[in-house]
């Protein structure tokens, strides 16, 4: 054969090989339409954590606590990709869109795992991927979005994966990325810019979700004239954080979302006196334009690193007699907040601390302050420690609500402290900007610790914690996800393990060794009658990161979790 | 806590000389000078790209046995131009006893001056300590993004966290004169890229 000829077919094989490992397109889709995300179908999982109000309840029940013992995996899918999986896995009507670290978007049959398609983001080669990971995608119609850690958010036809529009939010050599799931709210797509660590000054962007036209954008800290700009000095609100990197939770009856806030930039509170707004805060924002309707901060003058970006549930509350909106956050900065949520106002109704902190003396009764120990508060020039770590008391995975226990159930980090010293440090642009040499960081056991990872049961109602699990080798940081069946699952251990427990008592009922360790959420769904639960395991990220601080600190520490996504998909043997 | 002078040594210049590095990427038309975006080629000498030197040749004896590193671009000795247009350009250089090297570092090192990608291989973030190994009291690169580290004694092959690779290696005329470029980076610079 002829060389030329031999090459060619050579390609025409590769291009046959291409069709025939996809399955796709998708024959069948269902629209996703503005009534369906406000309603989801039980077996459905179309937002971050299933439904607008953030809660991580799944109403199938299929699998309960009677038959979980016979879980067992049906598929699996690798995603070929490293890093820190963070992404639930999307369903609509028997479809799966699986997003992972490198802005990769894989839709798979959800019954069957096979491929549909793959969309592959070709990242700039010379991207700083300081936290390279992506918490999913947000469904309108016929159409898929995708943001992603080179600052754009893009637009895929569900069908084929094909890009329909692709806009970029800003400059990612500024040191500006996206790492959330967008959020969609009657043909908007609203998502929110990371980089707090790289001396940005955050914002919560709209996109029009058919052409990708901006629609509007708020920024977290208030620029000069605007309303809270007095609680920073100088020109200390132009690189001060307040990151918005997580999904919002949304309110239809108000209209109103809740989004949570990073902390103030660079870490040292010294280095930027005032209190800061709105960093650490839940922001109440219009949907249609961005306007901020009212805010709580969780506290004031961060110098911890304790962002609050994991946004609170939306729950009806039975609380002294009355039906409490309420608005729920177990926080990084270690206390379990109960808010309630009124048109013009966030009020505080409750706090109390869910692991052992030094930080805090008490909580303003009315405003709802909490009270600084000055001792443990990080300044310039002297190194300060404190509790919990800067990782907080519960970082960015999420907690869940089940609607039949009436408990919040808390993937919490207890024991660990860390501190740092402050250091004045020039921004460059796209560069970390701490305020603190990265190596410095200190993580720390408490003296005596038995444990360290805590799935925490709390009574938003009364205060009162109803159960907990201990990990004595290992932090807990995975999502978790409540079920009508009364089971809650989570990863997020270094063991690799994925689990069920009973949601009233705290019972291990059932444990699944998985490739890597599990920092994502986990979901439910249902197709043709069978329910299934899926979790993408992929280690990383910060997982890593406190892994690593604690070798040699931690005798008997697992630290050798192997790297790479698979998605696992179970259901119950029959 | 007690700082190891070294370690804070490097990170101090790293930081402190930020703002240089920020006011000469701020030069716009000099990025975009011909050359600027290429990679390091045979022939080009290294330059300080921070800190009270930023810009002039460096010199074997400018360097401590034993580090810190300091952070370079390679400049074109025909047409002046700093290749500052790509962070991708920019190195490590550090000078260590050259007994301690392997005879694959030895063979790219000026004495015991070696070079290597300040871009950490596993998701871009650049290098910025010289700190103890996690496993052994060496003195190694370490990238603070996600706690990767290379042994520059060793072609700075990974001896700790999730980097796939070692980095690309800078080969260097084995003479006393500034530091020359002998040859292209060897392996692919940058963060590796998924499928």
């Amino acid at each position: 054969m002829a060389l030329k000829q031999w090459l060619l077919s050579g390609l025409l094989a590769s291009t046959c090989l291409v069709s025939i490992a996809a399955a796709g397109p998708i024959e069948n889709y269902s629209p996703v339409t503005a009534e369906r995300l406000k309603n989801p179908e039980p077996g459905n999982w179309m937002h971050y954590r299933r439904t607008y109000d953030g809660q991580g309840y799944s109403p199938l029940d299929q699998i309960n606590t009677s038959n979980v013992k016979n879980l067992t995996p049906v598929w699996t899918f690798s995603t070929g990709v490293i890093e820190g999986h963070e992404a639930p896995p999307i369903i609509n009507n028997g479809v799966m869109f699986v997003a992972t670290p490198s802005g990769q978007v894989i839709a798979l049959n959800a019954k069957t795992g096979d491929e549909y398609w793959r969309y592959k983001r070709q990242l700039p080669e010379d991207l700083f991927q300081l936290h390279p990971t992506n918490r999913g995608v947000g469904l309108w119609q016929d159409k898929v979005y995708l943001a992603t850690t080179d600052d754009h958010v893009v637009a895929l036809e569900a069908k084929t994966g094909k890009v329909v529009w692709d806009t970029k939010v800003q400059d990612y050599k500024k040191g500006q990325y996206l790492t959330l799931m967008p959020l969609v709210v009657d043909g908007k797509v609203i998502v929110g810019g990371s980089g707090g660590e790289l001396g940005v000054r955050g914002y919560v962007v709209a996109y029009d979700a058919e052409t990708g036209k901006e629609l509007w954008r708020t920024f977290t800290i208030p620029g000069t004239g605007e309303p809270g700009n007095e609680t920073w000095s100088g020109d200390d609100w132009k690189t001060g954080g307040g990151s918005a990197w997580m999904t919002g939770n949304y309110d239809p009856d108000t209209k109103t979302v809740y989004w949570g806030t990073g902390n103030a930039a660079p870490w040292p509170g010294d280095t930027h006196s005032g209190d800061n707004l709105y960093t650490s805060s839940v922001l109440a924002l219009d949907p249609d334009s961005g306007k901020m309707k009212t805010y709580f901060q969780y506290h004031q003058n961060d110098s911890w690193d304790w962002d609050e970006v994991d946004a609170p549930m939306l729950v009806d509350l039975q609380k002294d007699g009355r039906t409490i909106k309420s608005l729920i956050h177990p926080g990084r900065n270690a206390i379990f907040w109960v808010l309630e949520r009124k048109p013009d106002s966030i009020k505080y109704v409750a706090g109390w601390p869910f692991v052992h902190t030094d930080v805090w003396k008490g909580i303003e009764p009315e405003s709802g302050k909490p009270i600084v120990d000055p001792a443990h508060k990080p300044v310039i020039g002297k190194r300060v420690e404190f509790c919990p770590s800067l990782w907080g008391g519960k970082d960015w995975p999420s907690a869940a609500y089940s609607q039949k226990t009436g408990l919040v159930y808390v993937p919490a980090n207890e024991n660990f402290c860390g501190g740092f010293t402050g250091e004045k440090v020039p921004l460059v642009a796209g560069q970390l900007w701490l305020g603190t040499k990265p190596e410095d960081i200190g993580l720390t056991p408490r003296p005596g610790a038995t444990h360290f990872g805590e799935l925490q049961a709390w009574d938003p109602a009364t205060g009162k914690k109803a159960w907990s699990h201990n990990f004595p080798k290992s932090q807990l940081f995975g999502s978790v996800t409540a079920t009508a069946g009364d089971l809650i699952f989570v990863g997020g251990t270094n063991d690799r393990m994925f689990r069920a427990f009973h949601a009233k008592t705290g019972e291990l009922l059932w444990e699944q060794k998985t490739n890597s360790g599990i920092m994502a959420m986990p979901i439910a769904y249902e197709v043709d009658g069978t329910q299934y639960i899926a979790v993408q395991s992929g280690w990383g990220v910060d997982a890593q990161r406190i892994q690593d601080g604690l070798v040699g600190k931690v005798p008997g520490l697992e630290n050798n979790v192997p790297q790479g996504g698979v998605v696992w998909v179970f259901a119950v043997k029959k | 806590m007690c700082q190891d002078p070294t370690r804070r040594a490097l990170i101090l210049t790293v930081l402190a000389t930020g703002a240089c590095v920020a006011s000469s990427r701020s030069s716009v038309a000099e990025e975009d000078l011909p050359g600027s975006n290429e990679r390091p080629q045979k022939a080009d000498v290294l330059v300080f790209s921070e800190g009270e030197h930023a810009g002039e040749v460096i010199k074997p004896q400018d360097l401590k046995v034993g580090g810190p590193p300091v952070r370079a671009w390679p400049k074109d000795p025909r047409t002046s131009v700093i290749r500052k247009g790509s962070r991708l350009n920019e190195v490590l250089v550090v000078k260590l006893d050259p007994a301690e090297l392997d005879e694959e570092t030895r063979s790219r090192a000026a004495g015991g001056v070696v070079a290597y990608s300040v871009i950490c291989v596993h998701t871009g973030c650049p290098i910025t300590a010289w700190v103890k190994a996690a496993n052994s009291d060496k003195d190694v690169f370490k990238c603070v993004c996600h706690n990767s580290e290379y042994d520059p004694r060793q072609s700075a092959q990974v001896i700790f966290g999730p980097a796939p690779r070692r980095l690309p290696a800078l080969p260097l005329e084995p003479d006393d004169g500034p530091l020359t470029v002998a040859a292209t980076f060897v392996g692919k610079v940058g963060a590796q890229q998924a499928r």
